[in-house]
């Protein structure tokens, strides 16, 4: 069985003109389907072929440096899209609300710190709101990791992530990446983090 | 000593088509300026203050090193170019490249590739070495070779922000286009 690259649950252009249509284009269909179509050639044939990609990340360390490259943007683009949508929930609510404002202060508090550790992440990355059992934590990671693989510094269940590598936010935003994360809250789908935060 | 951003010997349209004026609007005018600006902030109170760029290179960290390698790094990659830049390496340059890499086109390739390969944002870099041995080597975000004891001759910058707004995610398109740029009589007085 092959990895295949998701489709969008909206059309390119429904995230205007927060995000761009070209901008979504090129991400998808040219950034995630290379990582797609290269995790594919890194596993297919191995011992590692058939595996989910939950276990192929938490186990990255022994596997080559194209699995946890490919593997990462495979799986951390696919959080991306869903995390994503025209109109979602403006707020996060219920159980959701009650984890972040305990274990972060407010809601105000947990957007500056994620916003914090998007805008100072160096180089290519995420920056992520991390499920560890009840709890909540910010992280940011280099490149393609993230916290489900066992090289994380911070390890847990990304529920909410944001791409900044500049191919997110370059043809539009250029070099202000903190103006391409304050357009960012208002595309996020909060029923979609509250259902991943319920697990 | 405050450090500022250094003029470029060309104008900024004077390496269309291969890069854009734009493009070098924000890579220069945007990106490297804000380097040179926090580093500036940055180094105030700090023993760095009155370092040049080498030595913080070799012995600074964190913001001051990503901030300090980054203007280095961009001054050596924007003073490189030419809009009418001889188109191959010549004499003593010439020789030591085929006696590393067989050929220049060889070598090209070789650099090429690791300008390619190189995951995520950085440099790759043709370097020689104190006995004057030619290598080519990848550094990730900030990182500079003269912190190994290597000296840098080229170095091809494989951030986004470098090639994005013209070629998006067709990297290998800029590197071809890059080599259209290079002048090499900058590259052979470097050697």
């Amino acid at each position: 069985m092959s990895f295949e690259l998701q489709k969008l649950s909206y059309e390119y252009d429904a995230l205007e003109p927060l995000i761009d249509a070209r901008t979504m284009e090129i991400h998808h269909s040219k950034h995630h389907a290379a990582y797609t179509s290269k995790l594919n050639d890194a596993v297919n044939g191995t011992e590692l072929e058939g595996k989910s990609i939950e276990e192929l990340l938490a186990n990255v360390s022994k596997h080559s440096k194209a699995v946890r490259n490919n593997g990462g943007g495979f799986y951390n683009h696919n959080l991306y899209w869903e995390i994503m949508a025209p109109g979602g929930a403006s707020q996060p609510e219920g159980d959701l609300l009650k984890a972040i404002t305990d274990s972060l202060g407010s809601v105000d508090k947990f957007k500056d710190a994620f916003a914090n550790a998007a805008a100072t992440r160096f180089g290519s990355g995420w920056a992520w709101l991390v499920k560890q059992g009840d709890s909540l934590v910010i992280s940011s990671t280099p490149n393609q990791d993230n916290p489900l693989m066992d090289v994380a510094d911070v390890k847990g269940t990304p529920i909410l992530g944001i791409d900044v590598w500049e191919h997110a936010y370059y043809l539009k935003y250029q070099n202000k990446r903190p103006d391409y994360i304050e357009a960012f809250w208002k595309v996020i789908n909060w029923d979609e983090v509250a259902k991943r935060f319920k697990g | 000593m405050s450090f500022e951003l250094p003029a470029l010997p060309y104008a900024k349209n004077a390496l269309e088509p291969y890069i854009s004026e734009k493009t070098l609007e924000f890579h220069y005018g945007k990106h490297h300026q804000a380097y040179v600006n926090n580093l500036n902030n940055l180094i105030q109170g700090t023993k760095f203050e009155t370092a040049d760029l080498e030595t913080i290179i070799k012995e600074s960290d964190g913001g001051i090193f990503n901030n300090g390698a980054q203007v280095w790094n961009h001054t050596f990659y924007f003073m490189q170019f030419a809009a009418d830049g001889c188109e191959e390496p010549k004499d003593e340059l010439k020789k030591a490249i085929e006696s590393e890499f067989g050929s220049v086109e060889s070598f090209k390739d070789a650099f090429s590739k690791a300008a390619a390969t190189l995951f995520g944002s950085g440099w790759a870099w043709l370097v020689k070495d104190a006995a004057g041995k030619l290598s080519i080597v990848q550094t990730s975000n900030a990182a500079n070779p003269m912190r190994d004891g290597l000296i840098p001759l080229i170095t091809c910058d494989v951030w986004e922000h470098a090639y994005y707004l013209d070629k998006q995610n067709a990297r290998p398109k800029y590197i071809e286009d890059f080599w259209k740029v290079l002048d090499w009589k900058v590259i052979s007085e470097r050697f």
